[in-house]
């Protein structure tokens, strides 16, 4: 319902918020927002990238945004409009652009387009993630040792594989700290919606669960599990205000490096298609101060972190057992390989519930 | 059972936003307008109550910015729809896309903001009587007078006369102005409580459920409200059976992904729509034949003079 309220919104407000672009000379560079650039999550984690593009190129470039873009074919129509609008590097940012970043690619072969989180590429179309399970895997360390219960609760969004991959990074990783520690996942079936993200929060609580994970975007799981008096990690963005003395660290998506990167690539004009998938060592994300923990836990997550950045530690490291007891085919060496990781659709051992769907 | 103490708690919240909006937007609708800009106006609540909230530091006058919000937002659809006479349907949808853009804008500011939210009623001894206690003596303000709400409309609507004349004109507004009612006036007002009361419903988002504002927080649940009055065949009896069935559907369901019954959480999350239309239908056909919405619902009223 909301996404076609947004529809609705946004084709009419495309027309007003496009920014204003005059200046001659300057390299004009487009992004297309999902949600507001106030949403405290997702798209507000691009717009602060964009903003440091500004301060660090600003007199090179000049940067307009669409904000509250549906996906689907209004996409199209706000990326088709940036491109005619004369922008020459577009950043197409979630993953349901895919399809119409790919469609303007083609028609404008002399523009450069660069789509997050998604796996169809061209000439001129680029695509970038993060490997954002290697803060999952931290996640799940700090979990186990700060439980009680040893029962964690998971707030999900879909049942995508990239939430299966993080759900699974947690949890080999709290095993390899509390072998019989138990999670309990709830599927909120949204992104974005604060009520149901607290009462999925509550609902885990009122479980025995005492350290709350989300990959849902609002700080409203943060704040139940705050007033609750439990432990909780935020999603996206900086949420330690929700929970002073409750987060224990969130994953921060930090495109800054990642978009100052290829602007200049673009103004130098080396600019290529590529597919980055970056993890912590690429600074694609990091992670908030490790905060509300022990000593010992904070410099176990810091070594484990720099152990993740310099390559000596993968999350899936193989054996990966399913919950089927059977090893998982070892494609990448001694790790699972990124395609395995990309289409990850089984749960591992340990996990007592069905992935849905399966 | 303490569990069962926290689910009902939780319920109780999640229905209550559901269950205000709905008593309004029934008052509306039994007027004979139909305001598909719920979702709007509960956006609107939501941005300016948290916005009167935090610079106030008083939940009292959010709430009332919230109500106010609304009701201007109403005031609006019943200019455009009662005294311009425009198409209703059009009117509620375009307030719904103004109220979301709007709040966007009021409440950027407030964005990452937090408040102490609405304070639990607290009576020694009663509050503390384990698993009964909580749920009749712990709740906030906005459950109780969602229900003193939800009860003073029915009796406004079968108990008074103003009520009849309400019914009258959303049953038959020619008549109703042949008689010598005000009918315009009237659906103004019933349309200005609708307004005050999805104002209130949002407010209650940011001030009492979960006490911060983000651009979107009301999530569809204006919509919801809207099916819910329709469902309800126009009947406040119904109404509260379906905002707690669906309030309770919703809490269960992930409840029981959290103990992992094994039922796609797909389907789990479809099941509170699923659940209460099929209850309501039910509940419909077993008492009275038909529908009962009523006969001017949504038709223009242009009184020739």
């Amino acid at each position: 319902m909301r996404k076609t309220l947004l529809a609705l919104a946004a084709g009419l407000l495309l027309a007003g918020s496009v920014g204003a672009a005059s200046a001659a000379d300057k390299l004009k560079v487009g992004f297309i927002y999902l949600g507001p650039i106030g949403d405290l999550g997702w798209t507000y984690q691009h717009e602060l990238a964009r903003q440091a593009l500004v301060k660090e190129l600003g007199d090179k470039i000049e940067t307009t945004y669409l904000e509250n873009v549906p996906e689907g074919p209004d996409a199209e129509r706000a990326i088709e409009q940036l491109a005619r609008a004369g922008n020459k590097l577009i950043f197409t940012t979630s993953f349901g652009y895919m399809d119409p970043t790919l469609k303007v690619a083609k028609r404008y072969p002399n523009v450069h387009f660069e789509h997050a989180t998604g796996y169809k590429r061209d000439k001129n179309m680029s695509t970038y993630s993060a490997k954002w399970y290697q803060g999952r895997y931290i996640q799940g360390l700090i979990a186990a040792k700060m439980s009680k219960s040893g029962v964690l609760g998971y707030i999900g969004s879909f049942p995508i594989p990239e939430v299966v991959s993080g759900i699974n990074a947690t949890m080999l990783a709290a095993q390899t700290i509390n072998p019989n520690i138990k999670v309990k996942i709830i599927w909120a079936n949204t992104w974005f919606d604060p009520g149901k993200e607290a009462d999925a929060a509550k609902a885990l609580i009122d479980q025995g669960a005492d350290i709350i994970m989300q990959h849902t975007d609002s700080p409203a799981a943060m704040q139940i599990a705050s007033e609750r008096g439990k432990l909780a990690f935020g999603q996206d963005s900086e949420m330690i205000k929700f929970g002073p003395k409750t987060q224990l660290t969130s994953i921060l998506d930090t495109w800054g490096p990642y978009y100052i990167a290829r602007v200049k690539a673009e103004l130098d004009g080396t600019w290529k298609s590529e597919d980055s998938w970056g993890g912590l060592d690429s600074h694609m994300f990091a992670m908030a101060p490790y905060t509300n923990m022990p000593d010992d836990v904070k410099k176990m997550a810091e070594d484990a972190q720099a152990a993740i950045t310099a390559g000596k530690l993968h999350p899936f490291k193989c054996p990966v057992v399913g919950q089927d007891g059977k090893a998982v085919e070892c494609k990448g060496g001694d790790h699972l390989d990124d395609g395995q990781i990309l289409g990850m659709n089984f749960y591992v051992k340990g996990i007592d519930d069905k992935l849905p769907g399966k | 059972m303490e569990l069962v103490e926290a689910i009902i708690l939780s319920v109780l919240a999640a229905s209550t936003p559901l269950l205000i909006a709905a008593t309004g937007e029934l008052v509306t609708e039994r007027s004979g307008v139909l305001n598909l800009g719920v979702e709007g106006m509960m956006i609107m609540g939501a941005a300016c109550g948290f916005a009167g909230a935090w610079l106030t530091g008083s939940i009292l006058i959010g709430a009332l910015c919230g109500i106010a919000a609304g009701t201007l937002m109403s005031l609006v659809f019943a200019l455009m729809a009662l005294g311009l006479a425009v198409n209703q349907v059009a009117t509620g949808l375009a307030l719904t896309i103004l109220g979301i853009g709007l709040s966007g804008l009021i409440g950027a500011g407030f964005v990452g903001e937090r408040i102490t939210p609405a304070a639990h009623l607290y009576i020694p001894g009663l509050t503390d009587i384990p698993l009964i206690g909580h749920v009749p003596f712990g709740e906030d303000a906005f459950v109780y007078l969602s229900l003193a709400l939800i009860v003073g409309v029915w009796w406004f609507l079968y108990r008074t006369r103003p009520g009849l004349i309400l019914r009258a004109c959303g049953d038959n507004h020619v008549s109703a102005h042949a008689l010598g009612y005000p009918v315009l006036r009237i659906r103004t007002l019933a349309a200005m409580f609708g307004g005050a009361c999805a104002g209130l419903a949002g407010a209650y988002l940011p001030l009492a459920y979960t006490p911060f504002f983000i651009p979107g927080m009301t999530a569809g649940r204006g919509w919801i409200a809207l099916a819910l009055v329709v469902f309800s065949s126009w009947r406040p009896g119904r109404l509260v059976v379906g905002a707690y069935l669906f309030g309770a559907v919703t809490i269960l369901q992930l409840h029981a992904q959290g103990w992992g019954v094994g039922i796609p959480s797909q389907f789990m999350s479809a099941l509170p729509y699923l659940a209460t239309v099929i209850v309501l239908v039910l509940l419909s056909r077993a008492r009275t034949g038909g529908s009962t919405a009523p006969a001017a619902l949504g038709t223009v009223f242009v009184p020739d003079r």
